[in-house]
């Protein structure tokens, strides 16, 4: 802890988005280090992204991480995690922790949030009643879905029940879905989303959730839940109206109440409902107490949004920082984060202002309903409703209370191309990002006076769009017109040799049929010069060798490659080699491994097993290469292209072959697509891996493509990787048979290959393919663009057209003539290389090890075969 | 552009670097060095990386010759310049070093491209450049 003179204690009681954005607020502004804050989160681990906590069960913790990490490392910053507080006493200006610790503040921050509500439902705690809060919860339910389906029968579905209609249980019905589990929502009032949604748009809702596949069970109060008679657990639900419903797991989401209770043992007042009393500072009573978040009762009322919670964090530390801010009133925008279903609502969503007009365009079969509503004169914009298009919503909100341009509302409304509804340009002020708080302005400042030039730039430059997301199809929209207005033409030139990009010039090469750089260059390339560069020559060997042109060492193409294509071998830091034969699916026999260790001893390679299940051995010299395949080749083995912008290998588990738990042979599968695969050159390196189970043992959701076994076929998920910024890949498609497994990669691949940057990994390519993921669904199992077969011919020529590079220059003694050491004495080793011995194996000398001439062996010293 | 083409220009004296050289060694024939690439000699303990250069009349950079430059590339401190790619910028033959790609001018050695790094061990930041003349199909160095 930081303590100089004047520093003083910011106490913050609670771990959750808005204590997270408290503390980040107060680092970004207090540059004097006038604070140092402290916060004690009650739950073991760092504030993550309560909002998105359905998406935990797609992507994992990381898929809900919040922020920048390096906050917590920060050292104005301590965070005690699982350390919940327990008294507060103002007097001494003290709190007291769990373990009876006493921590002194000067300022104190309630940012206790709420806890779920349990209504008085006869029942409700029996085994495997759930509510739907934090991590814990999601784990615990998930836990219990999971058992329950062991202890079934093969096939019999376990069945779950959400008591409460509302956002939070519309998101937990999406998690049981998710968990494959059967889900009715049960609604008290007369319809689902009752705060947020009018009848109507309750009623279009409804129809979508069904189209999931959840039943919903409106105008229905829960009598009782009754435990299963033999196991205890809970197994029926009896409803007022004499119905029943035979459940296995039931969530309760009726809403959350406020956790005030040290505020009232502080003797703080509290809110009729609950909620400490703040004044629109933030401040309770007491002048060295405040309250944020859920657990703020302002204005009256406590409120269950994070956009709120934050507004009220900025406050506070404007505040603390002798600022003068108050909280501007509430912006209760929601959107549903639940896949496949569009719901959102801003603003007098129920048309409560007096004299407002609703204007509504409803299509019942396709399940849309929208709805806007507007002051008297149809003209200023008070809210308004989507259901299962929430296309406007991103556009509108922003101008909530604002006038709306051109003379018929209801254009807004529209199909998108149906109406042509006016281009809203937006005020400045407009808050666009009410997550993060960023205005219009504050977005196109980023492109005006921070020169940033893409969206990735902007959201790190500005936080927009980087909590919930659903902003950015603005502030992309907001970017492209400013920089368009700004004259900036983001320049997607490879060098000073071509102006297009790859995907443009791979297009063009494609259709123009052209199969040298010569002609390429001449037919596309820039006046500034014929002969290309290190940046232009790559990219187009690469293109030349995903559309089939034979070896990638043949006549002009050999000009073009990198040292490594060049060399068919992976070039280390001191000049020499790294060879990598390919072992399809990390598998090998012991023949094999023998070969590979007789190999590596004659040549003293130093050998090591790589990440993608297979043996690199290092230190070949170029003269020594040809020499080493040829024992190779003879062995059965093959390049393994790990010099390659290429196929690298496809990692799996032992599978069903070997594994108690596999349920499908995910060894088979990954040799078929790794013999499937190799040898195709890509924007980047391409890496796979199959699971046999969910268990999930290849690590496959790490790889570009992943495919994980399920009892009935085959899930896909693309644009993994791990590197500098990992991801997990995300779901493409669901239960595939082997055949449809094979076309879907075949398509991604082919699409990725045609259409991404240069050195673009799948997962940014995916992110700015048109629409997404959804949008490289659309291509790739729809055929939304009528491409599919093309794609399909192109890899079926790769397949048939394959070859192994290695054997093939073997077999060329023009080709074998690039492998020399010097061109005056072609099998002279390099005699700068040394080497000093380590755990049994050579490596490169240091340079200190060679001034100290501790070196054992120069290149010439060594024993060959 | 064809192999005669070569040994004319450099046989006709048009050495590019006017370094004083203190002896010439034969490196090897024209004809061994692949065309747009480049491949090292050894002169002793000298390391030389050789690049023959296309020439193309509609290109503005010069083209058509053999340069010769030290194989040493000094921001990796490993001997293996002679297999970057080459290629031109702004009109100036270049080659590129294949483990942190920089980019060299081929006619002065000078580091057009330092890729934020710095060189190995207070090495010069550009390439030594050697003459180079083609006699009967002969590429020759001219070293120190």
């Amino acid at each position: 802890m930081v303590n100089s003179g004047n520093t003083q204690h910011v106490v913050v009681i609670g771990g959750g988005m808005v204590a997270q954005r408290l503390v980040e607020a107060l680092r970004a502004r207090d540059d004097a280090g006038r604070y140092h804050v402290t916060v004690f989160a009650e739950e073991p681990r760092a504030p993550y992204d309560r909002v998105g906590l359905t998406r935990w069960f797609e992507d994992g913790p990381e898929g809900i991480a919040l922020g920048d990490p390096a906050l917590w490392a920060d050292p104005y910053v301590t965070l005690h995690t699982d350390r919940k507080i327990e008294s507060i006493d103002r007097e001494a200006r003290t709190v007291t922790d769990r373990l009876g610790h006493v921590h002194a503040y000067d300022e104190l921050v309630l940012a206790t949030g709420s806890s779920a509500a349990m209504p008085p439902i006869p029942g409700n705690d029996l085994p495997g009643v759930f509510v739907y809060r934090t991590i814990d919860d999601v784990a615990a339910l998930r836990g219990w879905v999971e058992q329950k389906r062991k202890s079934y029968p093969e096939g019999k579905p376990v069945r779950g029940a959400v008591i409460g209609g509302g956002l939070l249980g519309l998101e937990a019905a999406g998690a049981l879905t998710a968990l494959d589990a059967q889900a009715t929502v049960i609604e008290f009032g007369t319809h689902l989303m009752g705060v947020q949604v009018d009848l109507g748009g309750g009623q279009a809702l409804k129809r979508l959730i069904n189209g999931k596949g959840i039943g919903v069970r409106a105008e229905t109060a829960t009598s009782q839940m009754k435990p299963h008679r033999r196991t205890g657990h809970v197994g029926r639900l009896d409803f007022a109206d004499g119905g029943r419903l035979d459940v296995d797991v039931v969530v309760v989401a009726t809403g959350v109440r406020p956790r005030d209770e040290l505020a009232r043992a502080a003797g703080l007042p509290v809110g009729e409902r609950g909620g400490a009393v703040v004044d629109l500072s933030c401040r309770t009573e007491d002048p060295h107490i405040w309250a944020v978040g859920e657990v703020a009762c302002i204005e009256g009322r406590c409120i269950g949004l994070v956009a709120p919670g934050n507004t009220m964090a900025e406050v506070v530390v404007d505040r603390l920082l002798g600022g003068l801010a108050e909280f501007p009133g509430a912006d209760t925008a929601t959107k549903l984060k639940l896949s496949g279903v569009d719901v959102a609502s801003f603003g007098d969503a129920h048309a409560r202002t007096e004299d407002a007009v609703e204007v509504v365009w409803a299509d019942p079969v396709a399940g849309v309903y929208k709805k806007l509503v507007l002051s008297d004169d149809a003209r200023t914009l008070l809210g308004g409703v989507f259901v299962g298009d929430a296309g406007p919503y991103a556009s509108l909100r922003p101008m909530l209370g604002a006038e709306l341009p051109g003379d018929d509302p209801s254009a807004f409304l529209l199909p998108e191309g149906g109406g042509g509804a006016p281009n809203l340009e937006l005020p400045d002020e407009a808050n666009v990002c009410s997550c993060n708080n960023v205005s219009a302005g504050a977005i196109r400042g980023a492109v005006t006076e921070h020169q940033c030039t893409d969206v990735p730039g902007v959201k790190a430059c500005t936080r927009a769009g980087t909590t919930c997301g659903a902003c950015l199809p603005l502030v992309k929209k907001l970017v492209d017109t400013e920089l368009e207005r700004a004259g900036i033409e983001v320049s997607t030139a490879l060098c000073e040799h071509f102006d297009m990009s790859r995907a443009q010039l791979f297009d063009a090469v494609r259709v123009a049929d052209l199969h040298s750089f010569s002609d390429i260059v001449s037919r596309f390339g820039t006046s500034t010069g014929s002969r290309g560069c290190d940046i232009c020559k790559p990219v187009v060997a690469s293109v030349l060798a995903s559309l089939g042109n034979g070896h990638i060492l043949a006549g002009e193409q050999s000009t073009l490659q990198d040292t490594n294509d060049h060399m068919l071998a992976n070039l280390q830091k001191d000049g020499t080699y790294s060879v990598v034969p390919r072992m399809p699916g990390g598998e090998v026999t012991p023949e094999g491994l023998i070969v590979v260790g007789q190999v590596a001893k004659d040549f003293g390679l130093y050998t090591k097993i790589t990440g993608g299940q297979r043996i690199d051995m290092f230190g070949a010299r170029v003269e020594q290469l040809p020499d080493i395949w040829r024992r190779l080749v003879d062995a059965g083995f093959e390049s393994g292209h790990a010099y390659g912008k290429s196929l690298r290998t496809v990692k799996s588990c032992v599978g069903s072959t070997w594994c108690r738990y596999g349920v499908q042979d995910s060894v088979g599968m990954a040799v078929e697509l790794e013999l499937r695969y190799r040898g195709l050159r890509s924007p980047h390196k391409l890496k796979m891996g199959v699971s046999g189970c969910a268990r999930e043992c290849a690590e496959a959701r790490g790889k570009d493509v992943g495919v994980i076994a399920t009892d009935k076929g085959w899930n896909i998920y693309v644009g993994g990787n791990g590197g500098q910024t990992p991801r997990h890949a995300k779901l493409l498609a669901e239960d595939l048979t082997s055949e449809e497994l094979l076309r879907t990669i075949d398509r991604f691949l082919m699409y990725y290959v045609r259409t991404a940057d240069r050195l673009q990994r799948t997962a940014p390519w995916i992110e700015e393919v048109d629409g997404g993921l959804e949008g490289v669904r659309e291509v790739i199992m729809e055929d939304s663009l009528g491409i599919c077969a093309d794609l399909d011919a192109a890899m079926a020529r790769h397949v048939e057209n394959y070859e192994d590079e290695w054997k093939a220059v073997l077999e060329d003694p023009e080709k074998l003539r690039r492998f020399s050491s010097f061109v005056n004495a072609p099998k002279d080793a390099d005699p700068s290389l040394a080497y000093v011995e380590e755990r049994g194996q050579r490596r490169p000398a240091t340079a200190q090890e060679r001034a100290a001439g501790v070196v054992i062996a120069g290149p010439k010293l060594e024993v060959r075969a | 552009m064809s192999s005669d083409d070569v040994s004319e220009a450099q046989a006709a004296g048009t050495t590019l670097v006017s370094a004083a050289a203190a002896r010439w060694e034969r490196a090897c024939l024209l004809t061994d060095l692949f065309p747009e690439r480049g491949a090292a000699a050894l002169f002793g303990d000298v390391q030389v990386a050789l690049f023959r250069l296309a020439e193309d009349p509609a290109d503005p950079a010069p083209g058509g010759q053999v340069y010769a430059v030290q194989n040493l590339d000094p921001f990796s401190g490993a001997h293996v310049m002679s297999r970057g790619i080459v290629g031109t910028r702004a009109g100036v033959p270049t080659v590129a070093a294949p483990v942190y790609k920089q980019v060299f001018s081929l006619l002065t050695g000078e580091c057009l491209v330092a890729a934020d790094k710095t060189p190995k061990a207070d090495l010069p930041a550009d390439l030594v450049t050697y003459p180079v003349e083609i006699r009967d199909g002969v590429v020759h160095v001219g070293l120190p």
